[in-house]
């Protein structure tokens, strides 16, 4: 990401790559005359896009509130859960295995339960939240266990001194997690956050598609499934372009997250400069 | 060198069995006078560190006991200063917040603690790298600011576990001159564990030889008394025949192993 901004090339040469595949797409239409419904020309694309606008746009803002309200839940319930569990091994050996089985069930195969019980646009919700969720407990997880160890000794020896009662050993942990704990796991919940972040689209989307067939969505993700059955291809396409926007748009932004609150200190955002 | 200095403290006949049934100590006895520099010299594995970890309350010996005959109070850790073999900074704290660490867990602001961080990082040569991120620094440099650190509650009783051991020799010559002359101004006393035979030489007052595991210690002798080296020193025949001493009673070790 920060090499970018130092190799032109790097830049211009997928662009290049991009400009030279939709030139390409445009004149093999063109010259087989494709009908739209087959296969739209990337004008016509564009065209329909600006036609469609108010339409698409109203189910952009949908997907969007979905993929956003879906993450930012996600990361409140991963790392709250993820803190929990690390402050008692006895929580986390008798909740973690739910976790990991909620995420190695298909979101899809959970979908057409969610809808039966719960409303429509907290089923969707949901959708996201669940596949969403997962990476940020894992990796904040595992982020606050990465302490050094012989920085929790200097703790042990520089801290409160050691006491039996529950109360001041929990005090003495929540220090440890706000000292220590918590800006060691930062590299690791912000890896977490971009996963989650991809993630919550695609559960946003999966959701609305099982949602789709049964009623009033009005996502994205519903209207490529209305624009099938009503073979408006070209509005299809929009959808779809609109939605990998989207998804490039939610990695940049998290990466540049990431970047602006390591940039001092982490291996993984440091340039060459020496 | 001067009047017999009062023991800090005393470890008598302690034994240390770790839950995995490893014996690491046994029978160990060790009087640390204030003042001393002694060096803990023994094969790797032989429960050197162990005996630190004990003297910080770290661990706790299986039996035997860790006495404080000059102090008062309860607690001896705040006179403790505890520096790794690795420099275990804080990656993502600047130096200063990094020797802020131990004042902070006293309850002291960054601001209260200021002057003492100054204080630190000029002992050990540092203070314009306060801003600097631990990234930024040599492995000298990173060790001065775990030392710096350490010295922030201005210890009586300065615990090192091999902290020069990863460094090279240029350079870990370089602070082991600046140990000195840090015991020497701050007139604290040090426990020093390392494995080299010429660092114990150049450095100590007291060198513990300790045996391998179950460890305890085989013999002792008295290094020159401590402070500062004469510039000459490490190519002084008194310095030859101090390494000379040690390893001679380190190879005696050998072969009664052996035999």
């Amino acid at each position: 990401m920060t090499a970018a901004s130092s190799n032109p090339l790097k830049l211009a040469l997928p662009l290049l790559v991009f400009a030279a595949m939709i030139g390409f797409w445009e004149a093999i239409v063109r010259l087989h005359g494709i009908p739209p419904y087959i296969l739209p020309a990337p004008s016509l694309i564009g065209t329909t896009m600006v036609a469609d606008w108010p339409l698409l746009q109203a189910s952009l803002l949908t997907t969007l509130k979905t993929t956003l309200l879906g993450l930012a839940l996600a990361v409140l319930g991963g790392i709250l859960i993820a803190v929990i569990l690390s402050l008692s091994r006895i929580v986390e050996y008798s909740l973690y295995p739910f976790a990991v089985v909620l995420q190695v069930t298909p979101v899809i195969a959970i979908a057409p339960l969610l809808l039966i019980y719960m409303p429509q646009d907290v089923a969707v919700l949901t959708c996201a939240w669940l596949v969403a969720f997962f990476p940020v407990l894992s990796n904040t997880m595992l982020g606050l266990q990465s302490v050094d160890r012989n920085l929790m000794e200097l703790f042990a020896l520089y801290g409160a001194p050691a006491s039996r009662k529950p109360l001041a050993r929990l005090c003495s942990r929540l220090k440890a997690l706000w000292y220590l704990r918590r800006p060691a796991a930062l590299p690791a919940f912000l890896a977490g956050l971009r996963i989650a972040g991809g993630l919550s689209l695609i559960g946003a989307v999966v959701a609305e598609m099982a949602a789709g067939s049964a009623g009033a969505g009005s996502g994205l993700a519903y209207r490529i499934i209305e624009s099938q059955y009503r073979l408006n291809i070209p509005r299809l396409f929009a959808a779809l372009v609109l939605l990998a926007l989207t998804g490039i748009a939610l990695y940049l932004l998290l990466a540049a997250v990431s970047h602006l609150l390591l940039r001092r200190w982490h291996e993984s955002a440091l340039t060459q400069e020496k | 060198m001067n009047a017999p200095a009062s023991t800090l403290v005393s470890l008598h006949d302690i034994g240390k069995v770790f839950t995995n049934g490893v014996t690491a100590l046994s029978g160990f006895d060790l009087a640390i006078r204030a003042g001393d520099f002694v060096s803990l010299l023994g094969p790797s594995g032989c429960g050197k560190s162990t005996v630190l970890r004990l003297i910080a309350e770290l661990a706790e010996p299986t039996v035997g006991h860790v006495t404080w005959p000059g102090s008062a109070h309860e607690d001896h850790r705040s006179e403790i200063g505890f520096v790794f073999q690795e420099p275990t900074l804080m990656p993502w704290a600047n130096v200063a917040d990094n020797v802020w660490l131990p004042l902070r867990l006293r309850g002291l602001s960054r601001r209260d603690a200021q002057e003492r961080i100054t204080q630190s990082l000029s002992l050990v040569g540092l203070k314009d790298f306060a801003k600097a991120y631990p990234r930024e620094l040599s492995g000298g440099m990173k060790m001065r600011v775990s030392i710096a650190r350490a010295l922030s509650l201005k210890p009586q009783l300065l615990l090192m576990d091999e902290p020069f051991a990863a460094l090279d020799e240029i350079t870990r010559f370089k602070l082991n001159d600046d140990l000195l002359k840090l015991q020497n101004d701050l007139r604290c006393t040090i426990v020093f564990v390392t494995h080299s035979v010429y660092e114990s030489a150049y450095l100590s007052s007291r060198i513990a030889i300790m045996s391998p595991r179950p460890g305890r210690i085989m013999a002792e002798v008295a290094g020159d008394a401590p402070g500062p080296r004469a510039k000459d020193f490490r190519t002084s025949p008194r310095y030859a025949a101090l390494c000379g001493e040690i390893s001679q009673i380190l190879l005696e070790q050998n072969a009664e192993e052996s035999a």
